[in-house]
């Protein structure tokens, strides 16, 4: 358990040595959001109806521009083979960088999502069911990402190719969480679409590290 | 299991398997897909409702099993090669992707053009098109790793732990999907119906399926000969050229 | 006869269908037909090759190297 936390704190005080991860996430996020009422028009009908998935999908791609870097930096310097050989086991590790990755870009997308729900006009019944969405299902991004960047290491155009990988195994998250918020708007019972949201999270809690570490023993071997 | 990795590890025996069945698979091919387009132009009933639109339903409906059935073998063959390395479990996992793939595809392009007459647009967020779309991403993924590192062994793994993770995610995204269309769905646009089975409809559906199975096998064979093959040119080039060095 | 190529009115979209399945099968069958046969034929020149080489480390190349068995 220590040794997570140790793991925690290493990453954290890295990303936040270099600062800019954080802000490439959530700058991105509040730019893109504040794009669509250029793009759809400002009449607060449309931008009402389509707030949530707007905000959900911006969240869901901010969450994807960082992940690519999130195993390159230790794998080019070599820490990663280094962890590999130590007798903790890759997966504490594994989970250490996705929580530290998680508190210093999904964090401040959480923070930032009520303000910008706010200019798109969600309805207030809303607010507090897209902020639980968001703590149960950005943490399903991460472990998703994370199987995704171990196996896109070292590639060509690994940025790229990890939105492809992805891409399919996010929708079922965005497909519920969106869900969840529309339902709440009309007032119709959320309870269903935060279980299945919490019980994807549950699933890729053991699934998704057991891939990420497979994917980084063969990038090391 | 052992069986088949006993007898077909050998990848000399292994060609001589596939050479000897290769010829069968063709024939089978042939005369399937034959008999099959015969009946699904000619000798079967126009739909009541759909017309004669509804001989698009197979070439529709085979290519979307053979997709979903790619899929499995991709993702079967990767177990093998993850957990048993079994030397052509990877090369089968590669082979079988592109015709995967390629069926995904048509089947998305044929659900378009059988939709059109009905739905009046080109495509619809129909909930079995829309799993098919993210199956063809899903695949375009698994080829796009297996090219992406210069160590082709490297993207085969990674390849196989995608397709794994894929497999396990299929019936995630074929709920969850399913539950986005109903949904959503909207008013003026009707299910793409497979229509009330006559029985004079399943002979050449049948008919199509199991040609394009044979297809598939015969495909499948042809390049997992050609992966082999390039494989002992590259050790015969290596051989070679630490020959010269001598 | 032209009724039946019509297709009921559907002519534009059964014979297109039924045409790119054609395409893409036939496309798929012939790629891999002749990847093979070209690589069938660089294999037999190269053992020519090394046939009139007649290299002196003798480097039969066993089968289970050549896909790389890792298993025996």
């Amino acid at each position: 358990m220590s040794r997570l936390w140790t793991m925690v704190q290493r990453d954290l005080r890295l990303a936040l040595r270099h600062g800019s991860d954080s802000l490439t996430v959530v700058g991105f996020f509040v730019l893109t959001v504040t794009l669509f009422p250029f793009g759809l028009g400002p009449e607060s009908n449309l931008l009402e109806r389509t707030s949530a998935g707007i905000l959900w999908v911006t969240a869901l791609l901010a969450s994807m521009l960082s992940l690519d870097r999130l195993f390159l930096s230790d794998y080019e310097d070599g820490s990663l083979e280094l962890m590999a050989l130590t007798p903790t086991s890759l997966e504490i590790l594994v989970f250490g960088k996705i929580i530290a990755h998680w508190l210093t870009t999904a964090l401040p997308v959480i923070v930032a999502a009520p303000i910008l729900a706010l200019l798109l006009h969600l309805q207030a019944d809303g607010f507090v069911t897209l902020l639980l969405t968001l703590l149960l299902g950005t943490p399903t991004l991460s472990l998703i990402g994370a199987m995704g960047a171990a196996l896109v290491l070292g590639a060509r155009r690994g940025g790229v190719l990890l939105s492809l990988l992805i891409l399919p195994l996010y929708v079922p998250v965005l497909i519920f969480a969106v869900g969840a918020v529309d339902a709440a708007v009309q007032g119709l019972p959320v309870r269903g679409h935060l279980l299945i949201l919490g019980g994807l999270l549950l699933a890729a809690l053991p699934l998704a590290p057991l891939a990420t570490v497979a994917g980084l023993r063969q990038a090391v071997e | 299991m052992s069986f088949f990795s006993q007898r077909f590890a050998n990848p000399t025996r292994f060609l001589r398997f596939a050479s000897a069945i290769l010829p069968w698979c063709a024939a089978g091919t042939i005369v399937l897909l034959a008999a099959g387009v015969y009946f699904a132009l000619v000798d079967s009933p126009a739909d009541y409702q759909q017309g004669e639109s509804v001989r698009i339903m197979y070439v529709h409906v085979p290519s979307a099993w053979l997709a979903m059935a790619g899929y499995a073998t991709v993702a079967m063959a990767s177990g093998v090669g993850l957990i048993w390395k079994h030397p052509l479990a990877d090369l089968t996992a590669k082979s079988a992707s592109p015709i995967g793939a390629c069926f995904a595809l048509l089947c998305l392009v044929t659900g378009s053009l059988w939709g059109k007459p009905m739905w009046g647009a080109w495509w619809a967020w129909d909930a079995r098109l829309t799993s098919m779309l993210l199956l063809f991403f899903l695949y375009l993924g698994h080829m796009a790793l297996l090219g992406a590192f210069d160590d082709a062994a490297r993207g085969a793994r990674a390849a196989a732990i995608l397709a794994l993770a894929g497999v396990v995610n299929l019936p995630v995204i074929k709920f969850s999907v399913d539950w986005w269309n109903t949904l959503h769905q909207p008013a003026s646009v009707s299910r793409m119906g497979m229509p009330a089975i006559d029985p004079k409809m399943l002979l050449p559906l049948l008919l199509m399926a199991i040609g394009y199975t044979f297809f598939f096998a015969t495909v499948l064979l042809l390049r997992i000969k050609g992966e082999i093959l390039a494989a002992k040119i590259r050790a015969l080039r290596l051989g070679q050229v630490q020959a010269a060095r001598v | 006869m032209s009724d039946y190529w019509a297709m009921g009115g559907y002519a534009a979209f059964v014979w297109p269908a039924y045409g790119v399945s054609a395409l893409v099968m036939a496309a798929l069958a012939v790629t891999a037909w002749r990847g093979l046969r070209r690589k069938e034929i660089d294999l037999a020149q190269l053992q020519a090759i090394r046939q009139s080489l007649q290299t002196p480390i003798g480097n039969e190349i066993a089968d289970n190297e050549i896909l790389g068995d890792k298993r025996s």
